[in-house]
Order: structure tokens, then C-alpha cells, then sequence
């Protein structure tokens, strides 16, 4: 019995040596005169061969056997290379890596049948085949001769590259020994002769000595061509285990640093950093040793696509760029399958059929680009098809036939919005299933499994031009460098991969830098506004969402998830440190605010924030969001080129829903009143603020028409509307209040396609955020206004700046 | 030839239960705890054992007994389960009991509907009964019905 190391062995080296094979034969099909690749093919088969048959696996070796001599006719230009003999030879594959499945569960071939595999492949030898073949292959099984062998194998002018393994062949080839002679050596070595086949033959005087030698020479060289690299194999479960220990190292030294700061000696703390750098290089290299470059998965790629196409009439080529990228293995397992599946959604469903392309005035060939490279800490792999694009009306019905939203969502919702709807599960299944796309894997176990290792996938699309999904993983899992916060006494870790900045308020900056939009704490932190949500009310510890003060200061920590920001209040600001996660058990991964939890330095477990999930909980990364609101970031600053040309309005809705902006530069404060504070005086819409009264300007009344403006004037303010959004503007020395039907955003735009005004009151139209908005004339509106403004007098001055 | 098991038994408001003594990986005092906000209420928290994070249920809130007086630690009963270990909660240890099958009987149809799932029967003892607790049972943390749980 062979050993079992051995047998493993040969296994990974035949597994790798498929995969090889499916990638040269989809090459060579594309370029059937490619030499170097022919025999590239050859030689793999060749070794499979070899190997077989020294392991006595004879089925395999009979079935590798007839994929040689296919390649051999295709080598000497007896035949041509079809796609019916590269499915073939892709068959032959399959059926070499389903028997080394057999041999890896049950150490022996098992009761295979492959007499057809072997049929199909015999026959489409050409008529010249040899007919002793075809008789010798009729009973599967049988373990082919060695007869057999000398006799397929034609030497004669074979390039030097493609120097046969066998010492026999080699012998052969170049020192003239007889195939007689090399059988009847053959035939003493299977009686039981234990001489090597050299040996023998040089006792018979078929070989001179100096020939052997130099065959043997060759041999050698032959197989060290084969790439003798600073290169070794290591078990992955060694690697794992490794892992974890160094894992381990980190949480402990975490808990030797923090006694180290404790005790003043010298010595020991210099001790202690050295600890620290060590354990630091180690747990980079430990990284390093599982990453992996997603060419790996990759690879397999180009065969699966040419299947697809061929199952589905199409024709698609494939394009790679950033196959060097490199992701943690276990991350690699994780998307092996995701990507697979829309690569073969991307050429079923997303390609179109060549005729319908070239009526379209496309190419023939559909094109499938992967990319994949790092960007702001994470990896990006994006799978671009040029096909026929997502519809979104069509998938917007079809979300509501089934169900999965409402009519009125239906409505609201954006087109990236539809074009999502996609993974929700109950869409996916709808969908027509090929036996192509089919395995029970659809779109929503795509995101669900991306979800799982902590990363995104969104997809974009134009509508006849193609799709694009983007999928965003995190470089390790692992060990990761958070901040830690304090929040209702208890210490919580957030992930410094989605940190931006920390803004600390104290004093006045507190009630200043909160204002409310919309009954939303917001801080507007250089000009943009940044939700806050609060900690303690998320995780229920408190009620109310009031400041949480401490030591009468405010901490925000300003996050990004997304492609959104928002800001964290928190009760304390800790360290940022390294931490070891530890995944949540199954059943609590349900509480989507938590990514799983870590021990910290004085031991006591602490849980680690998701901030995807606590965004998405606080509503602050909302389903549906306007393109006003929607701030692309990925944790890089913007661009302070363009930054000088653009101006900061503030957008808001006024009457009649109409889309309006003024210039940042006369607000001084968004305000939102209850209805019960506002007073008429006269006619005139006032209320109590900061020591003074304010005049608040009814916008619906002054662009009201002339003849209804006076009606409109005397309507006190109701109960009904609700808290009233005010833009309180500076102008001319005096506060105003506007009153608008509500705030949308801060945003920064060049604002430069414009067009004059169609009403009174307005500057012109502009195009703001890819919208049309119109630009409030402010001070015309002021002096338009009835009502008094009530200049401040010195003593209002000074109340104003004591408060 | 009789057949025995040998159970890890405790106290919980005065009654005895066992666990099957090859589902349990230790028994040890009350630990430092980490609450977990928007958890099911039965989970306690986490607990650090020994660099393990392990998950702490309340095995009164899960067999829906009262509270525990209120200054009374509790013992961590460490049990294995499908999905790691977990620390049930009791308020004492007792010994660890060879039990004769013998004097097993299905649990009483008395037992309320939610905490018959969890016992898997009864042992006669001489002075007393024990109560054989299912720990793949105890240890499922689903979310009780909104209505019940306090805030969570």
C-alpha cells in the first residue's frame, strides 16, 4: 500500500495540474497555432499520466492515456483543434478530477465507467488511428501494456522541449535502443526483475553505459524544469493554528503594556517595547503568509465562462486587471463562490445573444471585465459586463408582483434603489433558471455571504450599455486596530477602518454645534451636515437623545459606512488599540449593531461595534435617500482642486415642493420652532429667540400672487403644521427668519449652468446637485417682507453675548 | 446489568437539575460580566474564560422562574453546545450524581409549555427528584415574543 503522504501529494499536484490544463486548453482553443501551449498541454497530461500509472491507478492513467494521444495527433497537425475536441479534452478533465476525488475519499479508484469518456475521445482520433488502441481500450480496466506505450508515443522529431519523462522513451530518442528491446526490459522488471530498465538494458548490450548516464542527465534537468522555487507548501490548518496564536500574543501583550504603564522601570519598559515591535513585525508576516493573490480563484474563471457561453449560443471574452491583488485566504474561500455565480449570471443573463448585440451595433463578443484592486483599506472586485443592462421598470414590476415592496415605495424609490432590489431574497429564485445559473445560489446568497465576512456589494447599470457589481471586502478579519469609546459605563470598540475624525464640544460650542433638522440632530462640521445618532439611545441604555455630557464636553465621533457620514455620541474617548476579533456566536448575530467582541487589555470582554449596521439601525444610511443627500465618501478627502470654483448653498423646499437654495453666506442658524412658540404681531409671523424678537418670513405668502398675498397674510399659525423650519438669515445687520416647508442639505456645487428667473423673487435658476433649484433673491425678499425687523440696541447686543 | 449516567447536577430556586456530565466543561465561580445590549433577555452577558469569550444565560429567565434575590452571585455551569460554549447560570452546585436509568420517567404533564421543552424527564432519587435538563435547550437564546422583554 502507498503511503498515504505520498497519495496526498500527488493529489494537490494533480488538482493544480487540472486547473492548469483548463486554463491552457481555453487558451489554446482561442489560439489553436500556439506551439508553446500545445506542448505545455502535453507535458501536464503527460506527468498526470506518469504519476498514474507509478501509483497503480490504472483507470486514470488509461483515461489520461487517450487524452495524450488526442494531443499528440493535434501536435503533429493530424488534426485540428476544434470545440468539439476541446470539450472533449475538457471532459477528460472533469473525469480525471472526479477520480481524484474517488481516490482522495476512498484511497482507490473505485468502480468507474468511463468506456464512453474513452470512446468519444478514441474516435475522434482521426481514421488513421491506430486500430490496436481502440482494441486494447475496449475493456477499461485492464492495465494498458507497456506495449502500448512505446508504441503511441512517436519520438521522432520531437523538440527537445518536449523531452519525455520516462528513461525509456529518452533512450529511445536519442541513444537508438530498439522498442524491442526496451519491451523485452520492460517484461524482466515486471517479472519481478529489480533492476532499473537502464540497467538491464545495458546487461543486454541494447544500451551503452555513457548513454544511460546521459539520459538519466537529461531526465534530471527535464524534471528540475519543472520549478524548483523559494517556495513551500504549508499545511493550511498549520497556518490557521499559527494565526490564532499570534492572536493570542497581541491580546496578550495588550495586557502587559497596560502594566507596563504602570511600572516606572526602565529596563522593563524597554523591554516591553521590544516586545511590542516583535509582536507587531509578527503579526504583519503571520498576515502576509495567508494572503493570497485573486488570480488564484480567478484562473478558474476563463474555462467556466467559455462552458457558459457555449451553453447559452453566446460568445464572451474575458478580461482580468489586478489579478496580483492579494486577500486573506479565508476571505478568498469566502468569495470563490459568489464571484462564480455572477460571472455566470453576467454571460446567461446579463450578455446578449450575438445577433441581438450586432442589431444593437455592438461586437459579436460580449466583453467581461474583473477588476480588482485596494482602496481605502478595503479590496474592491468588480465584475463589468458590456451586455444589455439591468431594466429597471422591468425589475420594479416584478418587485411588486412579488411582493417584496409596496406601491408607494415603488414610487419614491431611486433607480439605484430598483436596481437593488435584486438581492432581496424571493427576487433572485423568480428568475428564469438555466441549468446554467442554477445550484440554489442567487443573488442574495451573493450578498449574504459578502455580508458575512463584513463586506458590501452593490451593482450599477445603464440600460442597453451593460452592469456593473461591485463587491468591498476588508483586508483581514482577524486583528484590527479600534478606537475604544465609552458609552452607559461600558467600553465599546469601533473598527478605525470606518473612523473619519473626532470633534470635541465644550461650553457653548455644545448648544451651537447641535442643531436640529427635521427633529434630526445634526452638527455641521466645515459647512456639510452631519447626522449625529447617540450611542446611549441605540443601545437603549437612555431614553432621551439629550447632549451626553462628560466633564462638560460632547464627543462625536465621526464615521463613515456606505459612502455615508454620520457622527457617534459617545460619553468617553479612549485609546485606539489593537484588538483581536472574536466572532459573535450564530445566535447573536442577529443584533446587527455588533460585529463581534474582543478582550481587552484588563481582561474584561468589550463588544465591537458594526458601524454599517448601527447607521443603518440609527437610520442614517436610510433605503430611501434623495440624491440631494447622498455624500460620496470613501474615507478620502475631496478633491481641493474644484474646491475654490464652488460655493456652499443651502437647499430647502419651498412652497409648492418647490426645490430652492440661498448662499451659505447669510445663514447664520437653521432653527426649528414649535408651532406654539410662534406669535403674530400685527400681521406679521414673530417669535421670541435669543433675547430678541425674530420676524419670521412666510415664503408661501411672499411669492404668493399679489391679489391672495393679504388673505394669506392674516393666517395665523396653526396647531396643524407642525414644528416650523426657519432659516435665520444676517442681512443688513439684522436677524430674519425664513420660514421654508423644509430643510434639506448643505451642499457644495460650482452652480455655473443657469438660467433667468421665471418669478419674482428669484435670482435665477441654477443647477445644484444635478438638479434644477432656484436661487432665493434674499435681500429682495427681506425688503419685499411687511413687518418690522427690530434693530438690535446695544443692551439687546449684550444680553445676546452673555447668554 | 444496570445503566448508569453520571450527571452534573445544581440547585435553581431550590429544585435540583442535571446536565449530562460529558456535555459539561466546567463548573466555576461567579465571573466578571459584560452586558450586551439589545441581546435576547435571557443572555447575561459575556464572560472572559480564560481568553474564551463565553456567553452567559440566565437559566431562571430561560426556565422562566423568578429572579434571583437581589445581592446573590451565581455559579457558571460551562456547558459545550452546537455552537461553542456557554455558561448557564445557577444559584449552587450540588454533586455530580451516577444515576441509575432505572429510575428515569418522562416529565409531569404539570410542567408549563415553554419549560417541558426543556426538561427531558425526571430521575427518582431516594430523597428527592432531579430534573434532567436538555442543553442544546437551554442554551438557544431565541428572542422572546417583543411584548415580554423589557426594553430589549
Amino acid at each position: 500500500m502507498i503511503e498515504s503522504d505520498i497519495v496526498k501529494d500527488f493529489l494537490v499536484e494533480s488538482y493544480e495540474n487540472l486547473d492548469r490544463l483548463d486554463r491552457e486548453l481555453v487558451g489554446l482553443e482561442k489560439n489553436p497555432d500556439d506551439r508553446d501551449a500545445l506542448a505545455s498541454v502535453f507535458r501536464t497530461i503527460h506527468t498526470i499520466k506518469g504519476t498514474c500509472g507509478f501509483l497503480g491507478f490504472n483507470k486514470l492513467e488509461a483515461v489520461a492515456h487517450v487524452g495524450e494521444n488526442l494531443l499528440t495527433r493535434l501536435r503533429d497537425r493530424q488534426l485540428t483543434l476544434t470545440p468539439e475536441v476541446t470539450t472533449a479534452l475538457l471532459s477528460m478533465v472533469d473525469a480525471v478530477r472526479q477520480m481524484l476525488g474517488q481516490i482522495e475519499v476512498a484511497r482507490q479508484e473505485g468502480e468507474r465507467d468511463d468506456s464512453v469518456l474513452i470512446a468519444t475521445l478514441t474516435r475522434l482520433l482521426q481514421p488513421a488511428a491506430v486500430r490496436a488502441q481502440s482494441e486494447v481500450f475496449a475493456a477499461p480496466g485492464s492495465a494498458p501494456e507497456a506495449v502500448v506505450f512505446l508504441k503511441d508515443v512517436p519520438l521522432e522529431g520531437m523538440p527537445l522541449n518536449d523531452v519525455p519523462l520516462n528513461i525509456g522513451d529518452i533512450l529511445m530518442q536519442r541513444a537508438g535502443v530498439t522498442p524491442a528491446a526496451l519491451l523485452f526490459a520492460a517484461e524482466k522488471q515486471k517479472e519481478g526483475d529489480p533492476r532499473r530498465i537502464g540497467e538491464i538494458l545495458v546487461e543486454q548490450g541494447a544500451a551503452r553505459p555513457a548513454d544511460v548516464v546521459e539520459a538519466l542527465r537529461i531526465q534530471q534537468s527535464s524534471r528540475g524544469i519543472a520549478v524548483s522555487d523559494s517556495t513551500i507548501r504549508v499545511d493550511v490548518g498549520l497556518l490557521d493554528k499559527v494565526m490564532n496564536l499570534v492572536g493570542e500574543l497581541v491580546l496578550t501583550r495588550n495586557q502587559v503594556l497596560q502594566f507596563a504603564n504602570r511600572i516606572k522601570d526602565a529596563e522593563f519598559l524597554a523591554d516591553c517595547q521590544r516586545l511590542n515591535l516583535i509582536t507587531t513585525e509578527l503579526q504583519e508576516g503571520i498576515v502576509k503568509t495567508r494572503m493570497q493573490p485573486i488570480g488564484n480563484i480567478w484562473s478558474h474563471f476563463p474555462r467556466t465562462v467559455r462552458d457558459v457561453a457555449l451553453g447559452c449560443a453566446k460568445e464572451v471574452a474575458i478580461e482580468m486587471e489586478g489579478k496580483e491583488t492579494e486577500l486573506d485566504k479565508t476571505i478568498i474561500e469566502a468569495i470563490k463562490d459568489p464571484l462564480m455565480h455572477l460571472v455566470r449570471n453576467s454571460v446567461d443573463h446579463g450578455i446578449e445573444l450575438p445577433e441581438d448585440r450586432v442589431k444593437a451595433g455592438k461586437d459579436r463578443t460580449g466583453r467581461l471585465t474583473l477588476r480588482a484592486f485596494h482602496e481605502g483599506g478595503q479590496v474592491n472586485i468588480e465584475i463589468s459586463d458590456d451586455g444589455a443592462g439591468l431594466n429597471a421598470e422591468r425589475i420594479r414590476k416584478k418587485a411588486l408582483e412579488r411582493a417584496l415592496i409596496t406601491a408607494e415605495q415603488a414610487s419614491r424609490m431611486s433607480e439605484p434603489e430598483i436596481f437593488n432590489l435584486i438581492f432581496q431574497p424571493g427576487f433572485s429564485t423568480a428568475e428564469k433558471v438555466t441549468n446554467v445559473s442554477g445550484r440554489g445560489v442567487g443573488m442574495d446568497v451573493v450578498k449574504t455571504n459578502v455580508e458575512k465576512i463584513g463586506g458590501t456589494v452593490d451593482v450599477q447599470s445603464t440600460l442597453g450599455l451593460g452592469t456593473t457589481v461591485r463587491v468591498r471586502i476588508p483586508l483581514t478579519l482577524a486583528i484590527i486596530p479600534a478606537l475604544i469609546v465609552t458609552c452607559g459605563g461600558d467600553r465599546y470598540a469601533i473598527p478605525q477602518l470606518n473612523l473619519l475624525e473626532l470633534v470635541r464640544l465644550t461650553g457653548n460650542q455644545i448648544r451651537a454645534g447641535i442643531e436640529m433638522v427635521h427633529g434630526a440632530p445634526v452638527h455641521r462640521l466645515r459647512g456639510r451636515l452631519l447626522p449625529l445618532v447617540y450611542l446611549s439611545r441605540e443601545l437603549k441604555l437612555a431614553e432621551d437623545s439629550s447632549a451626553t455630557e462628560r466633564d462638560g464636553a460632547v464627543n462625536i465621533v465621526v464615521l463613515h459606512a456606505d459612502g455615508r457620514q454620520f457622527g457617534l455620541v459617545v460619553e468617553q474617548i479612549h485609546d485606539t488599540e489593537e484588538i483581536v476579533v472574536k466572532p459573535l456566536r450564530k445566535q447573536l448575530k442577529t443584533v446587527k449593531i455588533f460585529a463581534g467582541s474582543t478582550i481587552m487589555g484588563d481582561g474584561k470582554v468589550a463588544l465591537i461595534l458594526d458601524v454599517l449596521g448601527l447607521a443603518q439601525r440609527a437610520g442614517v444610511v436610510t433605503e430611501n435617500r434623495s440624491r440631494v443627500l447622498n455624500e460620496k465618501t470613501t474615507g478620502a478627502r475631496e478633491p481641493s482642486g474644484a474646491a475654490a470654483d464652488k460655493q456652499a448653498f443651502l437647499l430647502f423646499v419651498g412652497p409648492g415642493n418647490s426645490r430652492m437654495a440661498i448662499p451659505v453666506g447669510t445663514l447664520e442658524r437653521l432653527e426649528e420652532f414649535p408651532v406654539e412658540q410662534v406669535e403674530m404681531s400685527g400681521s406679521q409671523w414673530v417669535t421670541q429667540y435669543r433675547g430678541q424678537i425674530l420676524p419670521l418670513i412666510r415664503l408661501n405668502v411672499v411669492l404668493e400672487e399679489r391679489r391672495n398675498r393679504l388673505r394669506a397674510l392674516q393666517l395665523p399659525p396653526t396647531l396643524d403644521l407642525g414644528p416650523i423650519q426657519v432659516l435665520v438669515l444676517h442681512h443688513d445687520g439684522r436677524l430674519s427668519g425664513l420660514v421654508v416647508e423644509r430643510i434639506l442639505d448643505i451642499v457644495e456645487d460650482r452652480a455655473d449652468v443657469r438660467s433667468a428667473a421665471t418669478r419674482p423673487f428669484i435670482l435665477h435658476s441654477v443647477v445644484i446637485g444635478d438638479r434644477v433649484t432656484e436661487l432665493l433673491d434674499v435681500p429682495a425678499v427681506l425688503r419685499g417682507a411687511e413687518g418690522n425687523a427690530v434693530r438690535p440696541t446695544p443692551a439687546m447686543k449684550a444680553a445676546e453675548v452673555a447668554n | 446489568m444496570a445503566q448508569t449516567s453520571q450527571f452534573c447536577t445544581f440547585y435553581l430556586e431550590k429544585l435540583l437539575f442535571g446536565v449530562e456530565l460529558k456535555s459539561v466543561q466546567e463548573v466555576i465561580r461567579s465571573l466578571e460580566m459584560t452586558r450586551v445590549p439589545l441581546a435576547p433577555t435571557v443572555v447575561s452577558g459575556f464572560i472572559n474564560l480564560r481568553g474564551q469569550i463565553v456567553t452567559a444565560v440566565d437559566l431562571r429567565r430561560r426556565l422562566e422562574l423568578d429572579p434571583a434575590p437581589p445581592g446573590q452571585l451565581a455559579m457558571n455551569v460551562v456547558v459545550r453546545s452546537e455552537d461553542g460554549a456557554v455558561s448557564l447560570l445557577v444559584d449552587e452546585i450540588g454533586d455530580v450524581l451516577e444515576v441509575d436509568q432505572s429510575t428515569f420517567e418522562l416529565p409531569p404533564e404539570t410542567l408549563r409549555g415553554s419549560v417541558r421543552g426543556m426538561i427531558l424527564g425526571v430521575h427518582k432519587l431516594n430523597d428527592r427528584l432531579m430534573l434532567v435538563l436538555d442543553t442544546e435547550k437551554a442554551c438557544q437564546m431565541a428572542q422572546v415574543a417583543e411584548s415580554t422583554a423589557a426594553g430589549g
